[in-house]
């Protein structure tokens, strides 16, 4: 299974360490329902049979986070994307 | 009919062409009291017990495919119950109790070979490690010894002592620990289950849940729709996918676990040996070859396929251990899915939609357990309260900080 990093072009994915689902997102600590929302937060995960965007970091390579369209039933890589594109918006 | 050898004589002298089918090929009814959703180990012995412990016998087990595709029939085969932390090692106790006695409850030879599960350690550290494991299982009357060198280089003389990398110090025995056929596992459930009446359904796809007024009453199936009174669902790596039918999320990733099957070869492993400086295990089968394997891939996947990088990985530990290894061929590789938690301890427990059990989160350590799991999902099922060796295996652990962490590794699945 090859990720074609934005950076570094197409590499092996050994070269990679592998964090999980780039779904979930930090939620507001200050919110009233904060401690059922961190548990899910933390806890709890769709786990798709399909696309899935994750973020894996380019440990052995550039050492950027990249989120990472695959499909887990076939491992076949979509869209590859720096995640600081986030900073500007991106999901 | 009752397997002995009586009946084998019998049927040999007959030319073996009257053996009867090892379970019916049931016609599935439009309700039952309980369905049982995954025909792997867990579901069918979750079956047999309903029925032998509880008398409860209008089950259904419904499998998507033929009952042990999934991992039951694709493990390493490996049973101990050497653990650390006090929400396992009973749970685990019970299930290496249970297989003792497993080929006599269902008469069926599921070759049990208590043949002895040896960790080796390589710092002191480790041994530390080990010996504090060694002492929980001793408190909770469990068998472990600890093997210094010498006893090592007698039992397992073929290992790399002199290793300078990855020295072996010393290793953790637990001799009640071994090996178990798979297969007969699969088999044996289910045809003690149907002889006592619970309905094996395969080539049946749970494709729904159908929930009334916050009550699960029955499962949408590729073979039409079947009304229950209680659903239990035994789905391992596809349970995240089963429990989005009921609307719930789970605190598990399917991940890859990979696993090899080498040529035959004469006999050289007694037992199953675990590397201590990598993620390794091997065991010889009675058929010769060496049964192995070692990490996760790392990734999401239902692909039931790793990738190459792990295969090096794991065959280089292998020749670290045993060197003798290198001009061995492997034979078969292949790769499951495993429901990985957030603890790396399994989850057996009702569900926020009544009527509706959860049995999941294996994570790549289910094999050992299925006896205790079928024992424990059948005293839930048909008590509505956990079994006491499985207590701990709550859904809301995660939320209450009371989450059974074998390996120290946090909410991160791929690392247990």
């Amino acid at each position: 299974m090859r990720i074609p990093c934005p950076h570094c072009g197409s590499r092996g994915h050994d070269e990679f360490a592998y964090y999980g689902d780039a779904a979930p997102q930090r939620p507001d600590p200050a919110a009233a329902d904060a401690e059922r929302a961190f548990c899910e937060y933390v806890y709890l995960r769709d786990n798709p049979a399909g696309v899935h965007r994750e973020l894996w970091y380019h440990a052995h390579g550039c050492q950027s986070w990249l989120i990472v369209e695959r499909d887990t039933r076939s491992h076949a890589i979509g869209r590859v994307l720096d995640a600081r594109a986030r900073l500007d918006g991106a999901p | 009919m009752r397997y002995s050898i009586f009946t084998l004589l019998a049927h040999a002298v007959a030319g073996n062409r009257r053996w009867p089918p090892a379970w019916r090929d049931a016609e599935p009814k439009t309700a039952y009291d309980v369905v049982i959703v995954g025909g792997g180990g867990h579901g069918l012995a979750t079956a047999y017990y309903l029925a032998r412990v509880h008398g409860i016998t209008n089950v259904a087990v419904l499998e998507k495919s033929w009952i042990g595709s999934g991992s039951v029939g694709r493990n390493t085969t490996i049973i101990r119950s050497n653990y650390l932390l006090p929400g396992n090692i009973p749970f685990y106790e019970w299930s290496l109790k249970l297989w003792e006695g497993l080929e006599q409850d269902i008469n069926y030879n599921a070759m049990v070979s208590q043949r002895g599960t040896l960790n080796l350690f390589h710092t002191d550290a480790q041994r530390d490690a080990f010996v504090r494991r060694g002492n929980a299982m001793r408190l909770h009357e469990v068998d472990a010894e600890l093997l210094d060198l010498a006893a090592l280089r007698r039992f397992v003389p073929f290992l790399d002592f002199d290793n300078a990398r990855f020295p072996i110090r010393g290793g953790m025995l637990q001799r009640r620990g071994g090996t178990v056929r798979h297969d007969a596992v699969a088999w044996g459930y289910a045809r003690a289950a149907d002889r006592l009446g619970v309905d094996i359904i395969q080539n049946c796809e749970v494709t729904g849940i159908r929930i009334e007024r916050g009550r699960a009453v029955g499962v949408e199936t590729s073979r039409g729709y079947i009304a229950a009174g209680k659903v239990g669902l035994a789905c391992a790596g596809d349970s995240s996918r089963v429990a989005a039918m009921a609307g719930l999320r789970l605190p598990i990733e399917s991940h890859v676990l990979q696993a090899f099957v080498t040529e035959g070869l004469k006999p050289v492993v007694p037992c199953v040996i675990t590397f201590g400086a990598g993620h390794f295990y091997v065991s010889q089968s009675d058929k010769g070859s060496l049964v192995f394997g070692g990490d996760l891939d790392g990734y999401n996947s239902y692909a039931q396929r790793g990738n190459l990088p792990t295969v090096e990985d794991v065959c280089e530990s292998g020749m670290a251990l045993m060197p003798c290894l290198g001009r061995v061929r492997m034979l078969r590789s292949w790769g499951g899915i495993m429901d990985m938690s957030m603890d790396g301890s399994p989850i057996i427990d009702r569900t926020l939609v009544e009527r509706l059990y959860l049995n999941a989160g294996w994570c790549y350590g289910g094999f050992k357990a299925t006896p205790a799991s079928g024992w424990c999902f059948a005293h839930l099922l048909a008590r509505d309260e956990p079994h006491p060796v499985g207590a701990a295996y709550r859904l809301d652990r995660f939320a209450a900080g009371r989450v059974i962490d074998e390996k120290g590794q946090g909410p991160h699945p791929n690392r247990h």
